[in-house]
């Protein structure tokens, strides 16, 4: 590999880092779709901010951009407040609003600047490695690593200062302002961080993309945990296999590096879907087949009980029974018989099914439950 | 800060009102609670049950009146009241244990930034046992039954070690054996001098669970002791009408009859 291609692989691990951290809070609070708003949002922070300042490269930006996240926020919630629209279509009135105010500022004001709209959605993360940062003349690496790196650091030192506060507020806000924590601080603080995620992102994989990385790999590590530390931690490291992934995909198809890092976070999404151990959707399947079985079997074994020694036993044992008496086809009863037989739960003598001793516990255990 | 508990009401709101959308929803409510009683709140839908008391914990702002707690407003007595929200009021989906759930009653006390350690965990354990749960501490909670889930609920109130206990509907939608370790629960909270305030539906039960109830229809129809207050005549103005003879005290109780 050589030293750019190491550059955009850093900053794409340090990316998918930082946004998997607030976008596992945004998914436990229902707020996913609130990451793509902001991250449209952001640019008319950055434009204005870039009208103040005349530079592109300012922190300002950053700043400008994190106060119309907040902004975002505040509108979508204003909007909703009013109670005549629903929060999902709010964000959906807020954002393409201040995303073409952006948009138009950008064409008409600005077509001389390097900030073009395409750059915006799509971002290139392959010429991160081009702008350096290097005060002095010493060259320290990509501006890129350094800016996300910061914003990985401050996502990560605001998770662990506030992970209480945070965990409390989205489970329970009403207990959590009851006991005299602000439910709207902590909020605000989180839409803060997913603001400056989000501009920090958009440089590297653009605004569309952003959202893949927030939601994506915490959503995958939901489903293979039901600890919010384990979540957080799966997320990054779901995250940063799928940058490096995606950049590895990248490479061999000639292609977008950042489309094909969102690509393997959704391939990911669907492995994880089907195969997770107890809540995919292969576990599940076979999990109720097994169930099926089971409890195919025991409505034998009880059913044997039930008329063992009764005047109707000989007539209510014979394998043919079964069929009608449980609606069974032919081939499902023989196997129920069959695998019984195998377990030594009954046995098959001149056409009547008889429970052994086995069978006769097991039948009364599970008549029990 | 000394905490006051020397005043004789619990808590006192007087002359609340709160309206939502120019609605009103409590219109010049008055709540006396005194210390060491069981008091159950009862109305209506939409009488504004979960409003008053979310009135009294400071999560909304009334339009006019004040809440004191002993004597105080609430913002200074936080640590003398414990919540216990409605069950459905969370998703019970969220990635973590009985036990986190229990422990997060220990934050008031922490504040800020600080975390819960060896002690706070114990506490809840404690707290955990006390209503039964000692067993589940490390289940899910999407996996918890709904009786399981509302006493994981009280445990964090009881691990709040408060003087009032605000429950919104404790009973909703549990099984005989939650009903039955709520109220015993309940029981040893009076006897050791604690408050307690819970919205309550089931009418049939009030005179067996409660000592005071307030009766509420936006306004509040009346308020005391049960023998006093929760008669036919009374529960006929709360409920307009509507329903007679619904195990109130008056002309007998007419427990065969529901609302």
């Amino acid at each position: 590999m050589s030293a750019a291609q190491v550059d955009v692989l850093l900053v794409a691990l340090v990316v998918a880092a930082a946004c998997a951290i607030p976008g596992a809070f945004l998914i436990l609070r229902g707020m996913a779709m609130m990451s793509d708003a902001i991250s449209h949002t952001v640019l008319l922070g950055i434009v204005l901010a870039f009208f103040i300042v005349a530079d592109l490269n300012s922190p300002i930006l950053i700043l400008g951009a994190a106060l119309v996240g907040l902004l975002t926020v505040a509108l979508v919630e204003a909007v909703s407040r009013t109670g005549l629209v629903r929060e999902d279509t709010a964000i959906g009135l807020v954002f393409p609003a201040l995303f073409s105010i952006a948009v138009i500022l950008i064409s008409s004001l600005a077509g001389n600047v390097h900030l073009d709209s395409d750059a915006v959605l799509l971002g290139e993360i392959a010429f991160a490695p081009f702008n350096r940062f290097a005060p002095g003349g010493v060259d320290l690496g990509p501006i890129a690593l350094w800016v996300m790196g910061a914003i990985l650091i401050v996502n990560l030192s605001c998770t662990a200062l506030f992970f209480k506060e945070l965990k409390l507020t989205t489970f329970d806000p009403a207990l959590a302002a009851a006991l005299g924590f602000s439910p709207a601080l902590v909020h605000y603080g989180l839409m803060g961080v997913v603001s400056v995620t989000a501009v920090g992102a958009f440089d590297a994989v653009g605004s569309i993309l952003v959202v893949a990385l927030m939601i994506g790999p915490p959503a995958t590590a939901r489903l293979l945990t039901d600890r919010l530390p384990h979540m957080l931690g799966l997320g990054v490291l779901i995250g940063a296999a799928a940058a490096a992934g995606g950049y590895w995909l990248a490479r061999l198809l000639d292609a977008n590096i950042a489309g094909s890092m969102a690509t393997v976070v959704g391939i990911a999404f669907v492995l994880v879907l089907l195969l997770a151990p107890h809540r995919g959707l292969v576990a599940t399947a076979r999990r109720q087949r097994r169930q099926r079985w089971t409890f195919a079997r025991q409505m034998l074994l009880i059913h044997l009980a039930t008329h063992e020694g009764t005047p109707s036993e000989a007539d209510e044992s014979r394998p043919d029974h079964m069929q009608r008496h449980m609606r069974w086809p032919a081939a499902f009863a023989n196997r129920v018989v069959q695998t019984a037989t195998e377990r030594d739960l009954i046995t098959l003598e001149n056409d009547q099914l008889r429970l052994t001793p086995q069978g006769r516990v097991e039948a009364r255990t599970a008549a029990l439950r | 800060m000394r905490l006051r508990t020397s005043a004789t009401l619990a808590i006192e709101a007087t002359d609340l009102t709160l309206a939502y959308q120019q609605r009103p929803v409590l219109w010049d409510v008055d709540l006396e609670v005194p210390q060491g009683v069981l008091m159950a709140i009862v109305g209506p839908n939409g009488a504004g049950k979960t409003t008053l008391l979310r009135a009294v914990l400071g999560l909304l702002k009334p339009a006019a009146g004040e809440v004191r707690v002993f004597g105080r407003p609430y913002a200074e007595q936080r640590r003398l009241v414990a919540y216990v929200p409605q069950r459905g009021s969370v998703d019970w989906d969220f990635p973590t244990t009985a036990l986190d759930i229990v422990t997060m009653g220990t934050y008031g006390g922490l504040g800020w930034v600080r975390r819960p350690g060896v002690s706070e965990r114990s506490r809840a354990t404690a707290a955990l046992a006390q209503v039964g749960m000692q067993d589940y501490a490390d289940r899910q909670i999407s996996q918890l039954s709904g009786g399981q889930q509302q006493r994981v609920f009280l445990a964090r109130a009881l691990v709040q070690d408060a003087q009032i206990y605000l429950m919104d509907e404790p009973f909703q939608g549990v099984d005989a054996t939650t009903e039955r370790a709520i109220v015993d629960l309940l029981r040893t909270l009076r006897a050791d001098g604690k408050t307690v305030v819970a919205v309550h539906h089931d009418l049939q039960t009030v005179v067996d669970y409660f000592d005071q109830v307030t009766l509420l229809n936006v306004r509040r129809i009346d308020a005391g002791s049960v023998e006093d207050v929760f008669t036919d005549e009374n529960l006929r103005l709360t409920y307009g009408g509507r329903v007679a003879g619904i195990g109130g005290r008056g002309n007998g109780r007419a427990s065969d009859l529901s609302a």
